[in-house]
């Protein structure tokens, strides 16, 4: 069902890399789990629910923009947690 | 010496005010607990270094009768949760040394409550199983038998409760990481209304899922937890205003549901079957009506659950790509340097749901997996929705079977998973529920903790409070 060159590609596509002695077991415990959760297919057309909405009460929560906190406050300890930084600045590598 | 063993919150509140001790006195003894019992259990990951001057400043507001309820209690946070210059990893390798840069809602209403914040206890990695095998920093033991796993994900939050290093902790809940340890540690564990209490300043896990809840050793104290965390945020656009929260009405006379259907299809231990019937005997015989519910589509739950998760997961997880915070592992180029980045911070089980949220979210899939769960999902709401007309809670066991041994189900995942089956549908349904202790059922040689699980409709914490405290009268 799932095959370990699928593995290598998911891996690639969520940007981790998966050792190549790992592959088979990380893919026979996901094909354990798809194959269970597999039984939703089971559901028809027919049982298909009205307009329920999927999540929450609250919908577009939205506010105006505006009453920022004073520049810099969190400044110094945001950038304290960055791997890689410049005085106030948080490195990041090349991209192109 | 204070006795922790017979204190609860209620108890500690009455004690503080009467001047029978002091919050230092509180915490000091916990402190000396946590000395001598941490080291075997592991439940704290750190425990703070201002444990006494959190409680001196309790003890002046106490003097100043300015206490509330949580003023002076000593309580324990899950790893997951940001408190203002203090570690916070959730118990991954990705995050060490992380500090919090702001308090997360749920922590300032315990600073300003003038609760004492005793240390951040361990979980799951990203609260990412039923065990807490899979933290990065070690295994905590179940203080009811330590050859077992105390449940988790908030598997350390349960612990320290239970074996009094804390008089209450904080979990976070999203397939049941509150319920089931508290079932397997014999304590109660509460998961309120999706959208009662704000997760701003917790990790994500699963955005559509989470939300955070007590621990506790009553009914009660869980309760005064509760209501000192819950309430509207605008960090959190899901949190629910107030006024939407319905009026309490009391009815004399509550009517309970058990889905038959659905406890007897899946491998549910016949020692907590035996246990469950006891407790609707006892509810029966204190006046309660017990009829069968058939909520059709529960059986789905599970399923949509291992679906939505993993999607929302991936999603999630995004954002640990080494640069902006955590671990940050230097590869040949950029996508090299994440590649490695979480290759290396995640462990197995994190990178595993990160994979299969990336499967079933994926073009030529998403229509197979994750549109044919968010289609289950909307059939359970509905489900309870129509069963809610007819009873007022929904009851069946916390878990299927009591604590395992440590170590025994960590090379099957779908066993580990099967372990949430009767928590994950209030998940699903965003509703609330408790697990409160409920006796304990023998396992050959041991008597290992069983929880009895009650779900309430939506926004209804009230009628769950109640069941509650009559299932363990």
């Amino acid at each position: 069902m799932i095959t370990t060159e699928d593995i290598q590609n998911l891996a690639n596509l969520a940007r981790i890399e998966v050792a190549d002695n790992e592959t088979e077991s990380i893919r026979k415990k996901m094909e354990g789990v798809l194959e269970y959760v597999s039984e939703v297919q089971g559901l028809s057309k027919e049982d298909e629910s009205s307009d329920t909405p999927v999540i929450g009460l609250n919908h577009n929560v939205l506010r105006e923009d505006g009453d920022p906190h004073e520049t810099g406050k969190y400044t110094e300890s945001i950038v304290k947690n960055a791997p890689e930084k410049e005085g106030n600045y948080i490195k990041v590598r090349k991209i192109l | 010496m204070i006795n922790l063993s017979e204190l609860t919150i209620a108890k500690a509140r009455k004690h503080l005010d009467d001047g029978d001790f002091t919050a230092v006195e509180l915490a000091e003894s916990y402190l000396e607990n946590i000395a001598k019992k941490n080291e075997e259990i592991f439940g704290y990951i750190e425990v703070y270094s201002d444990v006494l001057e959190q409680a001196k400043r309790a003890d002046e507001m106490i003097k100043a009768r300015k206490a509330v309820s949580l003023t002076g209690i000593p309580l324990a946070v899950k790893d997951n949760m940001l408190v203002l210059g203090k570690e916070a990893t959730s118990s991954s390798k990705i995050l060490k040394g992380h500090i919090g840069t702001y308090d997360a809602t749920v922590i300032a209403k315990l600073k300003e409550a003038g609760a004492v914040l005793l240390g951040r206890t361990n979980m799951d990695e990203f609260a990412m199983g039923s065990s807490t095998e899979t933290s990065a920093y070690g295994k905590t033991k179940n203080p009811r038998d330590m050859t077992r796993v105390p449940g988790g994900s908030s598997g350390g939050s349960a612990a320290v409760v239970a074996s009094d290093m804390a008089l209450g902790s904080l979990g976070s809940d999203t397939g049941g990481s509150i319920r089931q340890p508290a079932a397997f540690c014999g304590i109660v564990g509460m998961k309120p209304t999706y959208g009662a209490v704000s997760r701003f300043g917790l990790m994500a896990m699963a955005s559509s899922l989470d939300q955070i809840g007590p621990f506790t050793k009553t009914v009660e104290d869980a309760e005064i937890i509760f209501d000192a965390i819950r309430g509207c945020d605008p960090m959190d656009s899901t949190t629910i205003p107030g006024d939407l929260y319905p009026k309490k009405e009391e009815k004399t006379k509550l009517k309970i549901g058990i889905p038959r259907d659905f406890l007897s299809m899946k491998g549910l231990d016949a020692s907590m079957l035996e246990n469950f019937e006891a407790t609707i005997t006892a509810l029966k015989n204190k006046g309660y009506e017990i009829v069968d519910v058939s909520l059709p589509y529960m059986k789905y739950s599970l399923a949509t659950y291992y679906i939505l998760m993993p999607a929302e997961v991936s999603s999630n997880l995004a954002r640990f790509d080494g640069i902006r915070f955590g671990l940050s592992e230097i590869g040949k180029d950029v996508s090299d340097s994440y590649k490695k980045t979480r290759h290396i911070g995640f462990g197995e089980e994190v990178r595993r749901r990160i994979l299969l949220g990336t499967y079933v979210l994926s073009a030529g899939y998403a229509d197979a997996y994750y549109n044919k769960a968010i289609q289950a999902r909307k059939l359970i709401r509905k489900d309870f929705d129509t069963a809610f007309k007819d009873v007022d809670v929904i009851v069946t066991p916390t878990t299927p079977s009591p604590a395992w041994k440590l170590g025994a189900k960590m090379d099957d995942p779908l066993q580990m998973y099967l372990a949430d089956i009767f928590t994950v549908p209030a998940n699903i349904a965003e509703l609330p529920a408790i697990s409160v202790p409920s006796g304990t059922v023998k396992e050959g040689e041991n008597e290992l903790p069983a929880g009895f699980h009650i779900i309430a409709p939506y926004m209804r914490e009230d009628i769950l409070f109640r069941v509650a405290k009559d299932a363990t009268k």
